[in-house]
């Protein structure tokens, strides 16, 4: 057996962050892992997509469509992009925030109304508008420890693993942030 | 306990435990972690040369006499650093030297799509490709030894999904490799027609060896399961293929160069039909067709981009593999980021209509809407030449409307030498160098121009003035490419001259630590008059609501660009 998480976001969100948090826990958890990141040119602000996998053995780093048991979207119009990843039974976590991408910017393309309802006809769907509560807890940028609070909440992993690995992974100088920022993700 | 590692991250610890003592590089996606753990490595010597040449050079040289040695590239890299490797391949090595190249099937962060493995044959040189990043480790501290006991520099390729995946490693001790005597060695060494012709007999030798070895050793493993399906591949086709048919047999190739022909032959024998499952070129498919192992191939797959596991089912079993259609949900391609100086240049040039020979880096996505002011970019350094090209065969009046942009890094990679080609032969060409203060696309390497090394420490900085003036170009300016006004008057002053000129646009990236441009800016609603000219600059804080613009300060970094652009006032900084 092995669990699929696909996260998608746009290049400069702190996806990075937030996969090698993941990692850090299921490899404490004594499973295989395999992530496959983005680095390069995508990280200036394009669509990036990264893959978790874990389970006794992984052979393949990608993850495609309607495998994913988790999505966990940072922003809306990925989400939207990221649905066809979604497994029968399977859900999607959304940050509620809109980043507009250049072609809607230029207005050759218009952010499509209605992304959170049409989702919510496929999949289960929990949303968490994490910008809002990074900020509220101190820093923006916590917005995806935020999350992967609201993930934790969602593996079926316990909650003193993710704490962990959120405590190895971010500076100690923002370590009392984070970990706030983790508990309001989680209590959502 | 196994940790989590990036390809890339395992490359540098089987480096280390190896024993490299030397590597030295040039940034390239996907290649550029490699050297960047490397630096964090005491007992290694570890540098950014200015371009891969150069880094293969000083691997060589560090070879040559005694100390195991690397270099690191992306495929085009390969390109550039060819000319040292295929007579490095007849000098053979002192101290074990692997080059290392991550291509990049489905272009995620490249010009081109090339296959480096035809470079292993075209330069008779073994070559590993591991599939995940324990192989990664493993496959590196073999190479050194393959490389020492054949005498040969032994390539390792990449490719995206294994430079850039993590997957679980077992860390072990590093071994020392202490240098011992160097011996002047001319017959060996000095590559003139007389050796040369002695070292290609010994090259030709080597390589038949390496034959024998790849039939012998265990990075070529067989797994017989279910008969009927038989599958070489090597890399994350492997992986790929594994996941598709469970139940196949496998041949997974370590060795991609030479390959093991011998196991392959075997292998055919006892499997029913025989599929080789490849990214990119046929290469293993065509050395078994010319050996004569029936097998099938691209046939099935295609030559184009990344596979997936579905795609390899679906064409062993037939069937059709559906391309995924566009969806209509907007695409969200690469911007350049706010705050980013590259930003003021680009609206200038586009303004003024001029036609922009392109290079590589963060600035070639000038070329993207709504800027899209480049007209040209093929390779790095090209700029700088291709403007020349172009101005020699169109003449003075197309040179006086034409301009090249590069940025430091690429500048110091090769944009210098056809600087020298301009101002020789008497060409007439304004070059405006994009001196961001950083190689910014790879993601933050220092380079010549920034008066630091790979480990941070200060050293002395190349002049790019001095530079330029030092070689001829007497026209050399340096411009704010925020003061877009002066930017512009100086770059119709340039285009007037009648001799080359060199102006330096000088501000740093927007992502240096250093960098702050303080409280966000934001549109005074009273004063917009929804002209919408802020939005031609392409920041991606700045979109356009109820007939407004509006800016999101999340986004802003507060450069204050847009405050200069803005034709009524209407734009200013938010109080702190
Ligand atoms: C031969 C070759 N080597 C390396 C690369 C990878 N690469 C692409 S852009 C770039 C650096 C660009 O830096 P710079 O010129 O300073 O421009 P910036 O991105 O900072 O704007 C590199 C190393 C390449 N495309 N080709």
């Amino acid at each position: 057996m092995v669990t699929n998480i696909v996260i998608v976001g746009v290049g400069g969100q702190g996806t990075l962050l937030a996969s090698r948090i993941i990692g850090s826990v299921v490899v404490d958890a004594g499973y295989d892992v395999k992530v496959s990141e983005v680095h390069g040119m995508s990280q200036r602000g394009g669509s990036v997509i990264t893959y978790v996998r874990y389970g006794d053995k992984v052979n393949s780093p990608i993850i495609t469509e309607k495998n994913a048991d988790i999505v966990l979207a940072f922003e809306k119009l990925e989400a939207l992009r990221g649905l066809d990843f979604v497994k029968i039974g399977g859900k999607i976590i959304v940050n509620t925030q809109e980043i507009m991408p250049m072609p809607v910017v230029t207005g050759a393309a218009k952010y499509p109304e209605g992304i959170i309802e049409t989702i919510a006809d496929k999949c289960e769907i929990i949303t968490a508008d994490a910008s809002k509560i990074a900020l509220e807890v101190g820093n923006i940028k916590a917005a995806n420890v935020v999350l992967i609070g609201v993930l934790a909440k969602n593996s079926g992993i316990e909650k003193e693993k993710w704490i962990e690995a959120v405590k190895t992974n971010v500076p100690a100088k923002f370590l009392d942030l984070n970990l706030a920022a983790f508990e309001k993700g989680y209590n959502i | 306990m196994k940790k989590l590692m990036l390809g890339n991250m395992a490359i540098a610890r089987g480096a280390y435990e190896a024993g490299a003592s030397v590597v030295s590089s040039y940034p390239g996606t996907p290649s550029t972690e490699i050297t960047e753990n490397i630096a964090k490595y005491d007992e290694i010597y570890s540098e950014w040369a200015t371009n891969e040449k150069v880094a293969t050079e000083v691997a060589v040289g560090a070879s040559i006499v005694g100390a195991r040695s690397m270099t690191c590239m992306k495929h085009v890299g390969l390109n550039v650093a060819a000319d040292p490797l295929f007579t490095a391949s007849y000098t053979g090595v002192g101290g074990g030297l692997v080059l290392v190249v991550a291509d990049d099937p489905g272009m995620h962060s490249s010009q081109n799509e090339q296959d480096s493995r035809n470079y292993a044959k075209a330069a008779k040189l073994p070559m590993l490709e591991p599939a995940d990043s324990g192989d990664c480790k493993e496959f590196v501290k073999l190479a050194y030894d393959i490389s020492e006991k054949y005498d040969t520099p032994v390539i390792v390729r990449l490719t995206t999904r294994v430079a850039h995946s993590q997957s679980l490693v077992a860390e072990e001790e590093r071994i020392e490799k202490p240098l011992g005597t160097y011996e002047k060695n001319i017959g060996k060494n000095v590559m003139m027609p007389a050796m040369a012709r002695g070292r290609h007999v010994y090259v030709e030798k080597r390589m038949a060896e390496l034959a024998e070895f790849a039939d012998n050793s265990d990075i070529n493993a067989i797994e017989y399961n279910d008969k009927k399906i038989g599958i070489i591949a090597s890399g994350i086709a492997y992986q790929y293929a594994k996941e598709a048919m469970p139940e196949a047999s496998f041949l997974k190739i370590g060795m991609v160069h030479p390959l093991p022909m011998g196991k392959i032959k075997e292998f055919a024998k006892n499997v029913d039909k025989l599929y080789v499952v490849e990214e990119l070129d046929p290469f293993i498919e065509e050395a078994c067709k010319v050996n004569g192992v029936d097998v099938i191939g691209k046939d099935v797959f295609t030559l184009l981009g990344e596979y997936t596991p579905e795609l390899i089912k679906a064409g062993i079993m037939g069937e059709k593999y559906e391309e995924k259609q566009p969806s209509g949900i907007p695409v969200r391609p690469p911007v350049m980021c706010p705050g980013c100086p590259h930003r003021g240049v680009f609206h200038v040039l586009k303004k003024l209509g001029l036609t922009v020979s392109g290079d590589i880096g963060c600035y070639t996505l000038g070329a993207a809407a709504p800027l899209a002011s480049i007209d040209v970019c093929v390779c790095m350094g090209a700029s700088v030449s291709g403007l020349h090209g172009m101005t020699k065969a169109r003449g003075e009046e197309f040179s006086k409307k034409s301009v090249a942009v590069i940025g430091d890094s690429t500048f110091m990679h090769s944009g210098i030498t056809g600087l020298i080609d301009i101002v020789y032969n008497k060409g007439n060409a304004t070059v405006i160098i994009l001196d961001n203060a950083i190689t910014g696309m790879t993601g933050h390497q220092q380079n010549p121009t920034t008066g630091y090394t790979i480990k941070g420490e200060e050293t002395r900085r190349v002049d790019i003035e001095m530079l330029a003036k030092a070689i001829g170009v007497n026209r050399v300016t340096v411009a704010d490419p925020f003061e877009v006004d002066e930017f512009e008057k100086v770059v119709k002053a340039e285009l007037e001259a009648a001799e080359p000129s060199v102006i330096i646009a000088r501000r740093p990236c927007a992502l240096l630590k250093h960098v702050n441009y303080g409280a966000p800016c934001k549109v005074d609603a009273d004063k917009c008059k929804g002209c919408k000219m802020c939005m031609k600059i392409g920041c991606p804080a700045i979109t356009f609501k109820d007939g407004k613009a509006i800016i999101d300060p999340s986004q802003c970094n507060g450069c204050g660009l847009c405050t200069k652009i803005c034709k009524f006032g209407a734009i200013g900084k938010q109080e702190a």
